[in-house]
């Protein structure tokens, strides 16, 4: 057994041409041979290429998909983000648990069910949701759960079961992305042109990066082109972890030919070979598909050598599968993940376009930016700025989710205001709408007469819709957690000012805490936003700052009078004590 | 014109920031011309006998005489003033915090291995332990914190001073690092 284990982790070293870059894929690979990674494994894969076992074991421990303990034959993931936790997934969880007969984060005992939670999925619009061994199931129900149960008990094909079902939801296509595109069209405009001119064409149309951060696209490109170099990269940044974003699902399910296009113009634009689409481990059932789709373009010529016979001009795209951490959405963390490593964010300077993927000149472009590319290879520059709003053209697209009737993805031109969303989406009555994901900002109905664009509310897609009936500070308690539950650790504001920020909103819901307690709120919110050195710290704050900003009253109507509260129950705190030397508060005479 | 009265007190720590606080060295006959010393351990004064200007901690809160005597201090002292990593954070002590206290206790007094017949101290004069090491701040209002472990001699008798004098604290930066 151990001889065949040992064997295996060789012949998956060798297949990966034992490459210490490949460990993500390796590690991946005997993941799902294994059902978990031993130590003994992480061993011999040390061995077998040539590192410090601790290298390995510093990598297998970050990702939450990465198993050390063993599981069982069956994984369940069901997502317990906010959105989903709207929509009765913490009942489906009970479900789980009592149809098992196990808690989260146990197996059964004859070791074929393992439950976990996981972060959002990218089924916001679809929740409750799980993935079953990858499989994605949606729109749960508790009465779901004993047919589900049954079905991996009885071995069934998964993939059979009706709730095993993704629906790409594009409830408003627009122009730039869901409209059709011959394969190749954009790749033959860019070859007939200079690489200068196609980002000028992009310069043009005024594009910026639609992860979130809005940097112009045209000016990634002309840096990571006159970056000196062995070689230069592309990665497509297929990670889209926020919860509530999911339109990068919808553009993989719904044109994967054009993001695949757009990342081969964009390599022909800085001058790559290579190109990396970096694609979330929870989004792993879409490989198959995206699979035959870079097949069917090598057949085609439109990748490999000499493409659509542009002498010289090769390009090739790998995907580059992730394994469950949110920070990996930040560029560095993405490229460090990418060479095999641990997720945690580089410092900058030197940005990616300079020392990006394996050191080398890098451009990382979102899935949506990718497809804004072609589309402006095609249409041209000029028809691409005609769209959107005065700093920000083109078209957006939304992930909207949570308290509305029509949840999904929109395509609409930049510089939208929240109100007319609302309405079309149907929440015309929310309480408030949480635009950018957690790290976004809580936008209260004062401000939905603000527009959707980099100008003003700027937002890589997540629009969760919180009704009326709400308790908006408990989402604000979710979303904290979530950036407690995902943080790397690295720094200390980070680290443990998110914890605390928890603690204390903990303490003010809870009715226990004062008004020093929301000062400390906002001036520990502003250190960890301040402080951090990637965007995971930098906007950790964001839920519980900009809802103080936006709802006050709500927090007002739960603290005390006081000017300050103590953290905690002192007799509660003394039990522990108390029980264990058999001794008596009260008997003693002793006050607290 | 009455000197500032002055008390220090000891926690759960080390008593490292005392000995930071004679650190000062020749210094301290300064402050005594500044300041009067009222409970502190260095002249053994015990117990609060009046309203106090400044109220000097360190330790963090571990036990039922710690919670006692920390909100004593709190309602003598005028502004209190917690130094050093213990005060501040838990420190040290607060490492046993990763361990449920019944499993610690269990380890310490039952089931260690060179154990006979052992029993968890029950005397009705010990304080009773608490869940958790707690940093003062989480018991009792803290008006000014002084990081460090300990913070040296020169950190404590410029804040000091400052804070006599009213002034605005300025450290050199060979002060406030602490690695």
């Amino acid at each position: 057994m151990a001889e065949d284990m040992r064997s295996l982790v060789n012949q998956t070293v060798e297949r990966f041409g034992k490459d210490r870059h490949r460990l993500m894929d390796i590690a991946r690979a005997l993941h799902a041979r294994l059902g978990y990674l031993s130590e003994e494994t992480i061993g011999h894969t040390a061995q077998a290429l040539g590192i410090h076992r601790v290298e390995v074991r510093d990598m297998v421990s970050f990702y939450s998909f990465f198993s050390r303990k063993k599981q069982g034959k069956t994984v369940i993931h069901l997502c317990n983000a906010v959105v989903e936790r709207m929509k009765g997934a913490d009942a489906v969880g009970r479900a789980f648990e009592r149809e098992l007969g196990i808690h989260f984060g146990e197996t059964t005992p004859d070791d074929a069910i393992t439950l976990h939670h996981t972060a959002c999925i990218g089924l916001s619009d679809q929740a409750p949701s799980a993935l079953i061994n990858g499989i994605p199931f949606t729109n749960l129900k508790p009465e779901d759960v004993p047919g589900i149960v049954k079905a991996i008990r009885e071995g069934e094909d998964m993939l059979n079961m009706p709730q095993a079902e993704v629906d790409s939801n594009v409830r408003r296509p627009g122009e730039v992305i869901f409209a059709p595109m011959e394969r190749g069209a954009a790749i033959r405009k860019a070859i007939n042109m200079t690489p200068e001119s196609v980002i000028n064409e992009i310069n043009k149309g005024r594009l910026r990066g639609r992860g979130g951060a809005g940097f112009p696209t045209a000016m990634k490109w002309d840096f990571c082109r006159k970056a000196k170099g062995n070689a230069h990269y592309l990665v497509c940044n297929a990670d889209e972890g926020e919860p509530g974003t999911f339109k990068d699902r919808a553009i993989l399910q719904e044109c994967p030919d054009l993001v695949f296009e757009g990342m081969t113009v964009a390599g022909y634009a800085i001058g790559a070979r290579e190109g990396i689409m970096y694609l979330r481990g929870e989004y792993e059932y879409l490989l198959p598909s995206l699979e035959r789709v870079l097949a069917k373009r090598r057949h085609l010529g439109l990748l490999g050598e000499n493409i659509c016979g542009c002498e010289g001009f090769s390009f090739n795209i790998r995907i580059q599968m992730g394994a469950g951490a949110y920070v990996c959405g930040e560029e560095s963390a993405l490229l460090e993940s990418a060479e095999g490593k641990r997720g945690a964010p580089r410092d900058r300077p030197p940005f990616p376009v300079q020392k990006g993927y394996k050191g080398e000149p890098t451009s990382v472009n979102n899935v949506e930016t990718l497809c804004c590319a072609a589309r402006i290879l095609d249409r041209g520059g000029e028809w691409f700025a005609s769209m959107g709003s005065r700093d920000s053209t083109g078209t957006k697209l939304l992930s909207v989710s949570g308290d509305c009737e029509h949840p999904g993805v929109y395509e609409l031109p930049y510089g939208i205001t929240v109100k007319k969303l609302i309405d079309m989406v149907g929440a015309s009555d929310a309480q408030a709408v949480q635009v950018g994901g957690p790290s976004g900002r809580c936008l209260a109905p004062k401000d939905f007469g603000r527009s959707i664009s980099f100008e003003d509310v700027p937002t890589g897609g997540s629009v969760i819709i919180i009704g009326p009936e709400r308790d908006l500070l408990e989402c604000v308690r979710q979303f904290t957690e979530f950036f407690v539950e995902e943080s790397c650790g690295w720094c200390v504001p980070c680290r443990s000012g998110t914890t605390i920020l928890l603690k204390t909103l903990e303490k003010v819901m809870e009715g226990r805490g004062s008004r020093s307690d929301l000062a400390n709120l906002e001036k520990l919110g502003k250190t960890v936003k301040t402080m951090s050195r990637c965007g995971l710290g930098q906007t950790a704050a964001n839920p519980i700052l900009t809802t103080i900003n936006g709802f006050p009253d709500l927090y007002e109507a739960r603290i005390k009078h006081e000017e300050y509260t103590p953290a905690f129950d002192f007799k509660k705190a003394l039990e522990v004590g108390c029980e264990a030397a058999g001794r008596n508060l009260e008997l003693e005479g002793i006050h607290v | 014109m009455t000197k500032p009265l002055v008390a220090t007190g000891h926690f759960t720590g080390c008593f490292g920031c005392h000995m930071s606080l004679l650190d000062i060295d020749e210094r301290i006959l300064d402050l005594v011309q500044l300041v009067e010393f009222d409970k502190s351990p260095i002249n053994d004064i015990k117990t609060f006998n009046r309203p106090v200007d400044i109220g000097i901690i360190e330790g963090g809160v571990s036990n039922s005489e710690n919670v006692e005597f920390l909100r004593e201090f709190r309602k003598y002292c005028k502004i209190l003033v917690a130094i050093g990593s213990c005060a501040l954070t838990g420190g040290v002590p607060a490492m046993r915090n990763t361990v449920p206290l019944k499993e610690c206790l269990q380890e310490a007094y039952l089931d260690g291995p060179t154990i006979v017949n052992g029993v968890i101290p029950n005397d009705p004069e010990l304080p009773i332990l608490l869940d958790r090491v707690y940093p003062c701040h989480e018991v009792v209002k803290i008006d000014y914190f002084l990081p460090g472990c300990p913070p040296s001699g020169d950190t404590l008798f410029n804040a000091i001073v400052a804070l006599l004098k009213g002034d605005a604290l300025a450290l050199p930066y060979e002060l406030v690092k602490y690695d």
